[in-house]
């Protein structure tokens, strides 16, 4: 197939076989990284614009070396985040980027819907590097990227997401990316932290870890923000770490061989006991090293620049 | 100055049913008749009525209903004369079809004291081309703390008292302004929103939020306050009137509490009926409202809480916000939507074409309901009432736009629907204000 789209907004828009195109071109450049010159003139002449409204330093970083790998070139713009950004601002942000003939602007936003808005208002494309609760697409395909690279398929793996799913970008699209793929998806966190309706986005929502987690292949845990606590969504932190946090103990009902993923950063001994983060499960660096592929592919796919891909990946 | 309405089907509503039943009782009069007015009363109905001296204002194919009064409207008028005044407020009234408009009290400075009460009136004196009733606040500064002087409200004119755009969280509060209110025989308008639970909120919670990433304002946050206020009014015997009814649960409890006599009446608004959240899946803030647009189940009970008579008036609940406002990330933007010139095409087009409400119902919805409920003497078309008269044109297909309207702001969800229905001819005591579908002043 071909790439159509200008903008990647979100997995919820994409067919399972623009996915599928997503991840075959990030695998056939992530061989790039490997050589010695890693670097290919595939967007030599765009450039291209880090648009942060919200400090991320691994996922800016992530788009910044993918971009210069294609030989893009590329411009950081970081916006404090304390002012309101207001849609004139956004736009005249836009108009301005534009009049400076830039090709592509990476957004991320705290306002979910906030790069959607940018891409009414603009020729350039918009890729979603997160906004707000509603979509992190980048994120979702690197991790599709990993669990094929381990497991060898997705259809049918059976997948646990455990963690905060109301306020998470990353647990939506993955939900998104893994129904449309075909996955078993079990959700597990406290029921204050799951949002209304999620069953009616085709998984199965559990508040015991150890059910959510009986013969999973995969599991993910999802960043808990420890100011939640106070917002009383859970009790304590304390109680949060018990009932739903993996350790060696509750890893025993997941399959032996079950992946161990983390978007990053890791709460140590709050989502995830550290001894399991460096176990041997966890590839939670191996989804580090996918994301710049990922996004090479991103990138280089909504710039207009397909080629047809093998679907043998 | 002599007025006369050729050939129009006259319409005048009957009183809204006692009872609920499932349908409500034929209009008092629907046929085709000449209506003639002089100076600002209705002297004569009657087929075949001519005058020499009268002016002739044709209204072949076309309805002659009572004048629409708007009981939920916001003029902005004192301090946001940039987001909409009496003036153009009541420009865009007459344009949709209305003679009486009543602008609530969330003004800057808020319509808690008599003062701003006598500067809407002399305001509306100056420069109103309707009807202007205004709604006094509840508390002093709509902080829910303090009760307003009611009984001066009274005296100049306030028809209602609500601090809309908030509801009055105190119970004890709300429950001492019914009592006060109930002597003064003024219905006390509450916006029903349990403000802790949705707090952060800026859309229908459930799977659109959910699949948006936006905080949700669930509909049991509106049921908690109506099932509340009914309590109260239970209690107290005074009159609550619930604004703005968006979900099921809020029809359920107000059906059941009028079955048990309790002095309660309700409205909705033309986008409870018209649209689901789906509005709000493209991030388009013309959509953002408190309360917010629901779902379809929701929409349905709406309809048929309009068919059996459990809500008695449609309001707009006209909120202009200025595009500069609206131009934001969607969580960040302002609550509300216009509604002043879209009611009427999508009452004809979601209510009567659909079958909900019959013309007659429908027309009894925007005149004899909020009539009665603010205590006016209006709704009617009979000799010797006074002659606020809306004609309009039920058939007539277009597509909305924006741009055309008079009022300030263009925050509609509405923009480019293709709808029926419009007012032709407007007259306001007498005096016409639109004639042929154009202003005249
Ligand atoms: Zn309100």
């Amino acid at each position: 197939m071909r790439w159509n789209r200008k903008d990647l907004l979100g997995i919820e828009p994409l067919s399972a076989e623009e996915i599928n195109h997503l991840l075959n071109t990030a695998f056939s450049f992530r061989e790039i990284s490997t050589r010695p010159i890693k670097k290919v003139p595939a967007l030599r002449g765009k450039t291209i614009v880090n648009l942060f409204f919200e400090p991320s330093t691994r996922t800016r970083t992530s788009f910044e070396l993918a971009g210069k790998r294609l030989s893009a070139d590329i411009l950081n713009i970081t916006v404090s985040a304390s002012s309101v950004v207001k849609g004139e601002t956004l736009i005249d942000t836009a108009a301005n980027l534009e009049a400076l003939k830039i090709d592509m602007i990476i957004m991320r936003h705290s306002a979910s819907g906030a790069p959607h808005f940018l891409a009414s208002h603009t020729k350039a494309s918009i890729i979603n590097a997160g906004d707000g609760w509603h979509e992190h697409p980048t994120q979702a395909l690197l991790d599709m990227l990993t669990i094929k690279d381990k497991l060898g398929r997705i259809e049918d793996v059976k997948v646990a997401i455990i963690g905060d799913l109301l306020h998470s970008r990353v647990g939506r699209s993955n939900i998104w990316a893994l129904t449309k793929l075909g996955a078993d998806v079990r959700v597990c966190a406290p029921r204050t932290l799951i949002p209304s309706s999620l069953e009616k986005l085709g998984v199965k929502v559990y508040w015991d870890v150890g059910e959510a987690i009986r013969d999973a292949d995969v599991i993910y845990l999802l960043r808990i923000q420890l100011e939640r606590q106070k917002a009383n969504y859970f009790p304590s932190i304390r109680e949060y770490a018990r009932l739903f946090g993996i350790d060696r103990e509750k890893l025993r009902r997941a399959r032996k061989d079950a992946i161990i993923m983390h978007p990053g950063p890791i709460n140590r001994d709050v989502e995830l006991a550290s001894d399991v983060a460096d176990s041997q499960n966890s590839v939670i660096l191996e989804q580090v090293t996918n994301g710049l592929a990922v996004r090479m592919a991103a990138l280089y796919l909504c710039s207009g620049g397909d080629i047809e891909s093998e679907d043998t990946y | 100055m002599k007025i006369l309405i050729k050939g129009g089907r006259v319409v005048n509503p009957q009183a809204p049913a006692s009872r609920l039943e499932p349908k409500s009782a034929e209009p008092a009069l629907d046929a085709i008749m000449d209506v003639l007015i002089e100076d600002s009363t209705i002297i004569k109905i009657g087929k075949n009525i001519s005058d020499a001296n009268a002016r002739r204002v044709d209204a072949d194919g076309m309805v002659v209903a009572p004048g629409f009064i708007d009981m939920h409207t916001h003029l902005r008028e004192p301090g946001r004369e940039d987001e909409e005044t009496i003036e153009s407020g009541s420009r865009s009234g007459v344009k949709g079809g209305y003679c009486a408009l009543a602008p609530m009290a969330n003004t800057e400075p808020v319509a808690d004291n008599v003062e701003v009460i006598n500067f809407l009136n002399a305001q509306a004196e100056k420069y109103a081309w309707t009807h202007i009733y205004p709604v006094g606040s509840v508390t002093r500064g709509l902080k829910g703390e303090t009760i307003t002087e009611i009984g001066e409200f009274k005296e100049a004119g306030v028809v209602a008292l609500s601090d809309d755009g908030r509801p009055v969280t105190n119970s004890r509060i709300f429950m001492l302004a019914l009592q006060y209110a109930g002597m003064f025989n003024l219905p006390v308008i509450s916006h029903c929103e349990d403000v802790h639970l949705t707090e952060g909120g800026c859309m229908n919670e459930g799977l659109n939020s959910t699949i948006l990433g936006l905080p949700g304002m669930p509909a049991a946050a509106e049921e908690v306050m109506v099932a509340r206020d009914i309590a109260l009014a239970r209690w107290t015997g005074g009159r609550v009137h619930v604004a703005h009814v968006s979900c099921a649960n809020t029809v359920e409890l107000v059906r059941r509490a009028k079955f048990e006599g309790v002095n309660v009446t309700a409205e909705t608004a033309p986008h409870y009926f018209s649209l689901t959240d789906d509005a709000v899946k493209t991030y388009d803030t013309n959509a953002k409202m408190n309360p917010p647009l629901r779902t379809a189940e929701d929409v349905e009970a709406v309809r048929q809480g309009l068919r059996d008579g459990t809500i008695d008036a449609i309001a707009t609940d006209h909120a202009p916000h200025t595009h500069v406002e609206k131009q934001v990330a969607f969580i960040e933007a302002p609550f509300g939507v216009i509604g002043l010139e879209t009611c009427l095409p999508l009452v004809i087009t979601k209510l009567v074409d659909e079958g909900v409400l019959t013309l007659p119902e429908a027309i009894a919805k925007l005149t004899l309901g909020p009539a009665r409920i603010l205590g006016l003497s209006m709704g009617k078309i009979e000799t010797g009432a006074r002659a606020d008269i809306t004609v309009f044109d039920p058939a007539s297909e277009y597509k909305i736009d924006v741009n055309t309207f008079e009022c300030k702001c263009r925050n509609s969800p509405f923009n480019g629907w293709r709808l029926k229905g419009k007012a032709v001819h407007v007259i306001v005591a007498g005096q016409p204000r639109l004639l042929d579908g154009r202003l005249v002043g």
